[in-house]
């Protein structure tokens, strides 16, 4: 269980017939809202098999509370899928847990266990085909093995230049893939939801959200996110980069370590969670959310770059898509 | 290294600005080196909108003069286009000024890419047209502006580029706005949507009047483009129009509650309002609008609720709920604009699928009544319609649907067609009118259809699915049930009762029977009535027994088992 100053108690909707009367004023976030709701009900209502791909980051927390809002007072009508490739922060899946119960959802995992027995990992093999193995192959096995005919994942547009030409409703072929000569065109809020046996979609109820958004929904909402977005003082490997930059990686997997690297006291934070061995902290002070807004305003670096994954490749991003990542 | 930003920055100020900013979406659509993707660019580094490792990722690289920022390279994303230098597909940018934020659908302007323009702009509240200021009105200039208007874009603000490699000069830019001010009239002749324009000289390389107001443009007293995008009335997404709600799901957890969720396509709603349910035409009153967080005691278009009538009506997905006061029109045949968007053209014989609000329904082509040429804008008569090309058509629909005309209301006049045999999206659809005839037999004594043998593909295509037998045996009121269904959504079937005398006394002659119908794509229905007893339903190799007591259950799993076994194409989700 997570520790208790950063867990909010989950809100569990107002009384039934209390009245609202701010109801008129239709900020970004109410228009965005309103948006990623349509998009979730169309999902459920004309896909036999949907689930929704659970990461345990801030986007899946508020896909995850619009997931709530969409279906209320019902219950969310799919499962819950993780992905775990065996290097998830340990604060993450104690989260994850915890979540999953305290809303009532059915939560599955899966991992790609022939590969992580083998000891995949991001040393021995390079990030890419590490990535290869414990993500996309396990995604698309995941979902094949439940036969999920639709998908969605927590991507926004705004992330990385290959993204911001995705659809809401990315079609896939049977072998899971991309082909971004190939997509649908779409228009209004009507969505292509026809495929043939053996096809899916993923689909992306956060495109039109920015980091800025998701950060001020999660202040307004009071979303629960996992503690590592807060500053403490954590141990770290902090490795020079060259030219004033630096890497600071958290301890959670012994094999990260350099010869003669020892773990220091730093007071960190995660901007996105990964992989522990392929995720940075970054030095920083901001303790709540209001904070991190702050921060994110003084920043001068997009959120993926602290990603080793992005960068292995020009062009990486696509290029795992194509083959199936999310 | 990060650090909270200074003291005097005030983060609870800066949210509570946030939270009140509202939301536009524009659209841009230049020619192929009018400089769109600099423009886009300029604007995300202007505002700030562009981080420093993404711009340390472009520095050095692109075209431009030694210690200049290509800007169009913040924008190119995928490969393919960075090989071939021109961006291929629709691209959605976000940035944010203090007053307001903003969507942008960055959109091709390559003549090939009319359906991305028209993708761009059926979203979009305004649309960026660029022209050369050296080049003039060309082609692509006047197919924006036409594509903005016929989708009912209402602002267009028209950004005459590269005013530095004119000197800057006003003379050449008022003749780009005489000439594309006859355009734009011209433009909204055809369409009936007015255009609002306003025309900005901008140099989006050097950085002129995009955010900042250029110095070196005297004569030009308007604001940079920056500040007319900020001053443009927002989203407004149809609020003044009547109430229109089509209802995506019954959301019913337990027997104490019972509501239709949906997104507001337009107008207003409150407790008490008395709304109509179309196509049924029955009435109700709103006894609650509910939400995760709340009752509301007002909602208005777009925001997504669930409504709680105050009577038990047969409502489910695909119905629209309408102010009773305004309730919309419904017709099963349409005449409507279409941008056509697939290489395979229009084909009258094929069937196709409406998808329209909340509802698909099967459809054709009942006749193609022209094609504009959008370089003329004439309307000249077409046999079809190809890929970007922009047409009226009619359309026969396999049941009548609620909706109003786009130029009334840009959500309920809105559809896309589907074809079923790849599941690709065909076409862009504006209801222009309905028209009150009872759907015509056939292709509509079209007489373009070409003379030759129709092929078991066309059978299929048309019709969803292919030539098969379905066993039933069980109550015949169940059977009925289920043939309904499948007649509904346009199945061809043939009823044979094979209890009848002569099949009793000559079996070879059911299996003869029933094979040449198969052969001809007639879905077979060969059922033995049995009043009491479960219903098993039969297909292929695979038996099911369906619980007799729950209709709409026993009907979808019939659907599902004609589905397995490669029968019926796709699954007909609606009305299940």
């Amino acid at each position: 269980m997570p520790a208790a100053e950063t867990i909010a108690s989950i809100p569990t909707g107002s009384s039934p017939h209390e009245i609202l009367s701010d109801s008129a004023r239709l900020t970004h976030l109410r228009l965005l809202e309103a948006e990623s709701i349509h998009i979730l009900r169309e999902v459920a209502s004309e896909f036999e098999r949907p689930v929704m791909l659970y990461s345990i980051g801030k986007d899946s927390s508020v896909m995850l509370r619009l997931a709530q809002k969409a279906f209320a007072p019902g219950p969310i009508p799919f499962p819950l899928l993780h992905i775990d490739t065996g290097f998830k922060f340990h604060e993450m899946l104690a989260f994850r847990d915890w979540m999953a119960k305290s809303i009532g959802a059915r939560l599955l995992v899966w991992r790609n266990e022939p590969a992580i027995a083998a000891g995949t990992n991001p040393i021995k093999l390079d990030t890419k085909r590490c990535c290869g193995l414990l993500k996309t192959q396990a995604l698309l096995d995941g979902l094949r093995h439940y036969n999920f005919d639709a998908a969605f994942g927590g991507a926004r547009r705004d992330e990385e230049k290959s993204r911001a030409k995705e659809r809401i409703y990315s079609f896939r072929d049977s072998a899971g893939q991309w082909d971004p000569k190939n997509q649908r065109p779409e228009l209004w809020n009507i969505y292509n939801a026809r495929i043939h046996p053996g096809e899916s979609i993923r689909v992306f109820p956060l495109s039109n959200w920015t980091e800025m958004d998701v950060w001020q929904y999660i202040h307004q909402e009071k979303i629960p996110v996992v503690d590592l977005y807060f500053a403490k003082e954590r141990p770290m490997y902090v490795r020079p980069l060259g030219s004033g930059q630096e890497a600071l990686l958290p301890i959670e997997q012994d094999f990260v370590a350099l010869p003669g690297e020892k773990p220091q006291m730093v007071k960190s934070r995660l901007r996105s969670l990964g992989c522990s061995p392929c995720t940075g902290a970054i030095r920083s002070d901001a303790a709540t959310i209001p904070d991190i807004i702050a921060e994110l305003i003084s920043f001068r670096s997009s959120e993926r770059a602290n990603r080793v994954i992005d960068h292995d490749q020009e062009g990486s991003m696509e290029l795992k898509k194509r083959e199936g990542y999310f | 290294m990060a650090t909270v930003a200074a003291p005097t920055f005030s983060i609870h100020e800066f949210l509570t600005q946030e939270a009140g900013k509202d939301l536009l979406r524009f659209s841009t659509a230049g020619s192929m080196d009018d400089g769109k993707s600099t423009l886009i660019g300029r604007l995300l580094y202007d505002t700030q909108s562009v981080y420093e490792d993404q711009v340390r990722s472009i520095e050095g690289k692109g075209t431009t003069a030694p210690g200049q920022i290509d800007f169009a390279l913040l924008t190119d994303g995928l490969r393919a286009e960075r090989e071939q230098g021109i961006t291929i597909d629709v691209a959605y940018r976000y940035f944010s000024t203090a007053k307001r934020k903003f969507i942008i659908a960055d959109t091709p302007g390559h003549e090939q890419y009319t359906r991305n323009m028209a993708t761009g702009a059926s979203t979009a509240d305004a649309a960026v047209v660029l022209i050369d200021a050296r080049k003039g009105v060309l082609v692509q200039s006047r197919r924006h502006a036409f594509i903005a208007s016929l989708l009912r874009v209402r602002h267009v603000l028209v950004a005459v580029n590269k005013m530095d490699l004119t000197g800057y000069g006003e003379d050449g830019f008022r003749a780009i706005e005489k000439d594309f001010r006859a355009v734009l009239s011209r433009i909204a002749e055809e369409t009936g949507n007015a255009v609002d324009a306003v025309f900005v000289p901008l140099s989006a390389l050097a950085g002129d009047n995009v955010v900042h107001r250029s110095e070196r443009m005297p004569w030009y007293s308007g604001p940079p483009l920056l500040e007319l995008l900020e001053s443009l009335p927002a989203a407004q997404n149809e609020r003044g129009a009547a109430f229109r709600f089509p209802v995506q799901r019954v959301i019913r957890p337990d027997h104490t509650f019972r509501g239709f969720a949906g997104q507001i396509a337009s107008g207003a709603v409150k407790p008490g309002d008395e709304i109509t349910v179309l196509p049924s035409g029955r009435g109700a009153k709103v006894s609650r609008i509910a939400t995760w967080d709340g009752d509301l005691a007002e909602a208005t278009a777009p925001l997504s609720v669930t409504l709680v009538l105050d009577r038990e009506l047969d409502i489910s997905r695909s119905d629209l709920i309408a102010a009773k006061a305004a309730p919309a029109s419904v017709a099963s045949r349409l005449k409507a604009s279409i941008v056509w968007m697939n290489q395979r053209p229009l084909d009258a014989r094929r069937r196709y699928i409406v998808k329209h609000a909340s509802h698909t329904v099967p459809a054709h082509v009942a006749s193609v009544d022209a094609r504009i040429n959008v370089t003329t804008l004439d309307r000249e008569p077409a046999a079809t319609l190809e890929l970007n090309h922009i047409g009226a058509v009619t359309l026969d629909l396999l049941r009548p649907i609620a909706f109003d005309a786009y130029a009334q209301n840009r959500s309920t006049g809105a559809f896309i067609l589907i074809d079923p045999e790849d599941n690709s999206t065909v076409a862009a659809g504006m209801i222009t009118a309905g028209v009150a005839a009872t759907r015509a037999a056939g292709n509509g004594g079209n007489e373009d259809v070409a003379w030759g043998p129709v092929t078991a593909g066309e059978r299929q295509a048309r019709r969803g699915h292919s030539g098969g037998v379905l066993e039933l045996t069980g109550p015949g009121e169940l059977i009925d049930a289920i043939e309904r269904s499948l007649f509904t959504i346009g199945a061809v079937t043939v009823r044979v009762d094979a209890e009848s005398e002569e099949f009793l006394l000559h079996p070879p002659l059911l299996e003869l029977v029933t094979a040449a119908q198969t052969r001809a794509g007639l879905l077979v229905l060969l059922v033995r009535e049995q009043e009491d007893g479960p219903l098993t339903a039969r297909a292929g190799d695979i038996t099911l027994t369906l619980d007799a007591d729950d209709p709409t259950h026993a009907i979808a799993e019939a659907h599902r088992l004609l589905h397995e076994a490669e029968i019926l194409l796709a699954t007909e989700r609606s009305g299940l």
